[in-house]
């Protein structure tokens, strides 16, 4: 296929090193911005598994808690069963059109801002430049030999990240077990060995997507990036490099000033002092023009608003701008205000069926019942003739008592003449057409119920399994049915042998 | 090939030097961390193929260093199921089988290992919702040819019915009364048989039949063809027929009797399974209460069972059960 010089020839390489990002620290808006989102998200991260809440003796008191053991999910005042899944299910699909909304509206603004591996990239990039220096100095460190110096600086950057490494691993397990139990388990060596392994692999993905990998995750990784620019349009913001402006380059305000004929006066404000180059997290030249690469973080603009600050020139040679926007200052015109950008038909829309989701979840949410009742009619045998001629039915009663307390509700039977039920504590001699079940807090009670009812009748008889929860001090009074089938033998003539 | 390839100006790529129709593929290079794991991938394929069977062979594949396999894995997997359900076992083992339903927790295991193992076993003859068929009786039913509890069950199932090589198998025999009583006798038997069951209206041939019954049947069947337990004599005036109630079924079951075999499983299953198996029958609807005379007569049979005081199991199944009955 290739010969071994074909490998090695620079020519044609076989693969690509990755090459050095090192962004310069920079300050301005965005940046400061940035620095709010990381600790907001930060604090919510680290600190939702510690909020508690009193529900009471029969749940778990902690705010958010997703029990996997017993198939719940905790949230404040909201409690999810398995089978409300569908409120999950609600809040993904939110999430995928707030993406949509966010990305129509701002472009990649996940990406720039609120993506954890953006959050934790530049948490790991500060620690960097704490402990190496900014920029230049960690070109020449990166260059210089490996001495002690360099092994001493090493040694505690790594160190600094595997204790954030550790901490973000050590945080996830909390939202699914009682965190301090846990920590304490964890710290004496009694934790489940999921938790041990959990933290193993968050701890070790945090190191090295934060230390190492960084944009190559966004660029070679992450198919979010694909999917965001799909959704884009030429009415999105997306950081732009107003090349109108900004070209021809000159090389430094001395030359600019200078009456180069070739330039024949109209000289850029570009000064191609690339700044915008060295802040930039993922390592392009924002301008070359929109590209994958840019996760549209802001900080060359803070970096070129403060040069054209220093060299006289107005703010925004690269600034938020649309695709349309584009255009029309090219053309010499005005761009219409963010305000008008952002307020059209796609961005309403999206935004309207966003809203309608979360208002349709919150309104079910406040209707649904705590209390639930199925049945599963036995199929084998679907019925049994008993001596005295009546036809027993047999049913799989499930009772879910969602509330977190202990609740007797009363079962009933309706809709079959002259049928009685009884369960398995209890026998036909003391069958009637209700019983009382106690259900124990937040779970589900498995009730087998026997019907019998007269041997004549139809072959198929519609069979009411109602559920009643009678209010006596706290809590509503609540009810649910569930319809089942009676049957009886398909009336036959005279069997032959 | 290779001097086909040339440098893409827009991107400053080499080309890989195809072209269809007109259609040119970058040689992007790939990233040095992607070339890295796939060569960790080959490398830990290499040290599977080691570790693990992998090659396979004419009998069977190479064993691998480690000595793993799939069926070591399964056994050592059903030893650590079986180490779990030791303590189970144990206490099912322990307990008598009156005692069982006063032990909810006990008696949902064994009705759970009952109903596996009435699948394996039971299902053949029984059916796989143990509603039988012609000639298997069903064990949902409230009819019982030899009793319903419990402790009887279990009898049943340990001992079988007309167990041919066993001495304390169940035994009973109809007579064949072909033999005895002439065909227009025997439609007489059936008339009256259909009469006390409720099918059909007194008549003359009812009335012989009664005579018949009464000089031939009542020994086993009982003076009012109730039945006879001790003898597994079936109910005669209920809805249920082992065989069939018509005519026609029931003058052949006269002229030519009937004697339906269950095996013992003493010899193939263990004690912990038939109770087990008695426990899931007992559950399908139609369990009995332990009779009067089998209570007192387990009492002193069961001070093995650790506080299970037989006088106070039902106090205790009345108070364990979530269920209250008006």
């Amino acid at each position: 296929m290739s010969s071994l010089s074909d490998l090695t020839s620079p020519n044609s390489p076989l693969y690509q090193k990755r090459k050095g990002v090192y962004p310069k620290a920079v300050d301005g808006f965005y940046r400061r911005l940035k620095w709010a989102i990381m600790i907001v998200t930060l604090a919510i991260y680290y600190v939702t598994p510690w909020l508690r809440w009193d529900r009471g003796p029969y749940a778990p008191n902690q705010a958010v808690l997703v029990d996997l053991a017993h198939r719940r999910f905790y949230m404040f005042a909201i409690e999810i069963w398995p089978h409300e899944f569908y409120y999950v299910a609600g809040m993904l699909v939110m999430a995928g059109i707030g993406l949509f909304l966010v990305t129509s509206a701002v472009g990649r603004a996940w990406c720039g801002y609120a993506c954890p591996q953006t959050v934790w990239t530049d948490l790991f990039q500060h620690v960097e430049r704490w402990i190496d220096g900014d920029r230049n100095a960690q070109i020449r460190l990166a260059n210089a030999p490996w001495t002690a110096a360099k092994t001493t600086r090493r040694a505690a950057k790594y160190a600094i990240w595997l204790l954030i490494a550790i901490a973000t691993g050590g945080a996830w397990i909390f939202y699914f077990a009682d965190a301090p139990t846990l920590l304490r388990e964890f710290v004496h060596g009694d934790a489940p060995s999921v938790a041990y392994a959990t933290v193993g692999v968050l701890t070790a993905t945090t190191f090295i997507f934060g230390g190492f990998m960084r944009e190559q995750v966004c660029i070679y990784m992450c198919p979010w990036p694909r999917i965001q620019t799909a959704m884009l349009d030429e009415k999105s913001l997306i950081v732009t490099y107003k090349d109108w402006r900004g070209e021809p380059r000159t090389q430094g305000l001395k030359k600019a000033a200078t009456t180069d004929a070739s330039f024949d006066g109209k000289l850029g404000d570009c000064i191609d002092c690339d700044q915008c180059v060295s802040v930039c997290p993922t390592g392009i030249d924002i301008r070359e023009g929109p590209q994958i690469g840019c996760i549209t973080c802001a900080l060359c603009i803070d970096a070129c608003d403060k040069v054209m600050d220093q060299i006289g020139r107005p703010r925004g040679l690269i600034d938020y701008a649309t695709l349309e926007d584009a255009v029309i200052e090219k053309a010499g015109g005005t761009a219409p205000p963010v305000l008008k950008t952002l307020l059209r038909p796609r961005t309403i829309i999206y935004f309207t069926i966003w809203a309608s989701i979360g208002a349709a979840m919150l309104f079910t949410l406040g209707q649904r019942t705590r209390l639930d009742v199925s049945a599963q009619h036995d199929r084998n045998p679907a019925f049994v003739q008993l001596s005295d001629g009546e036809v027993r039915n047999n049913y799989t009663v499930k009772i879910r008592n969602m509330e977190t307390r202990p609740r007797v509700v009363t079962l009933a039977i309706a809709g079959v003449p002259g049928a009685v039920a009884w369960d398995e504590a209890g026998s036909r001699a003391t069958a009637a057409s209700t019983m009382r079940v106690r259900v124990p807090a937040d779970s589900v009670t498995k009730v087998r119920l026997f019907v019998a009812a007269p041997g004549a009748g139809p072959q198929r008889t519609p069979l009411t399994i109602s559920a009643t929860y009678e209010a006596t001090g706290a809590g509503r009074s609540e009810a649910d049915s569930v319809v089942a089938n009676f049957e009886r033998a398909k009336p036959i003539e005279e069997e032959e042998e | 090939m290779a001097k086909n390839k040339r440098i893409d100006a827009p991107t400053g790529t080499s080309t890989v030097g195809h072209e269809w129709d007109g259609i040119e593929e970058l040689d992007t290079p790939l990233p040095r961390w992607w070339l890295l794991i796939f060569y960790a991938c080959i490398v830990f394929a290499v040290v599977y193929v080691f570790l693990f069977p992998a090659i396979p062979l004419a009998n069977g594949a190479t064993r691998g260093f480690l000595g793993w396999s799939s069926h070591g894995q399964f056994e050592s997997e059903m030893a650590a199921a079986a180490a779990r359900r030791a303590p189970i076992a144990k206490a099912l083992a322990d307990i008598p089988i009156e005692s069982l339903p006063a032990n909810p927790q006990l008696m949902a295991a064994a009705i759970e290992g009952g109903r596996a193992a009435f699948k394996v076993h039971c299902v053949q003859c029984h059916g796989s919702g143990a509603a039988g068929s012609k000639g298997y009786p069903n064990l949902n039913d409230d009819d019982w040819l030899w009793g319903g509890d419990l402790a009887t069950i279990q009898t049943t199932l340990t001992h079988g019915i007309r167990n041919p090589d066993h001495d304390e198998t169940r035994i009973s025999a109809m007579p064949v009364f072909g033999e005895i009583l002439n065909p227009a006798e025997i439609d007489s038997l059936v008339a009256y048989v259909r009469t006390i069951s409720g099918q059909q209206k007194p008549d003359a041939a009812s009335a012989r039949g009664a005579v018949l019954f009464a000089a031939n049947c009542v020994v086993c069947h009982g003076a009012q063809g109730q039945g006879g337990r001790t003898v597994g004599a079936p109910k005669l005036t209920d809805s249920i027929w082992l065989y069939g109630g018509d005519a026609a079924t029931l003058r052949r079951t006269i002229t030519y009797s009937r004697g339906g075999v269950m095996p013992r499983w003493n010899s193939r299953l263990d004690p912990v399974t038939i109770k087990m198996l008695a426990a899931y029958v007992y559950s399908l609807g139609g369990g009995e209460a332990a009779p009067q005379v089998a209570a007192t007569v387990a009492a002193p049979v069961s001070p093995a069972a650790p506080g299970g005081a037989p006088a106070a199991a039902p106090a205790d199944a009345a108070t364990a059960t979530p269920n209250v009955q008006p």
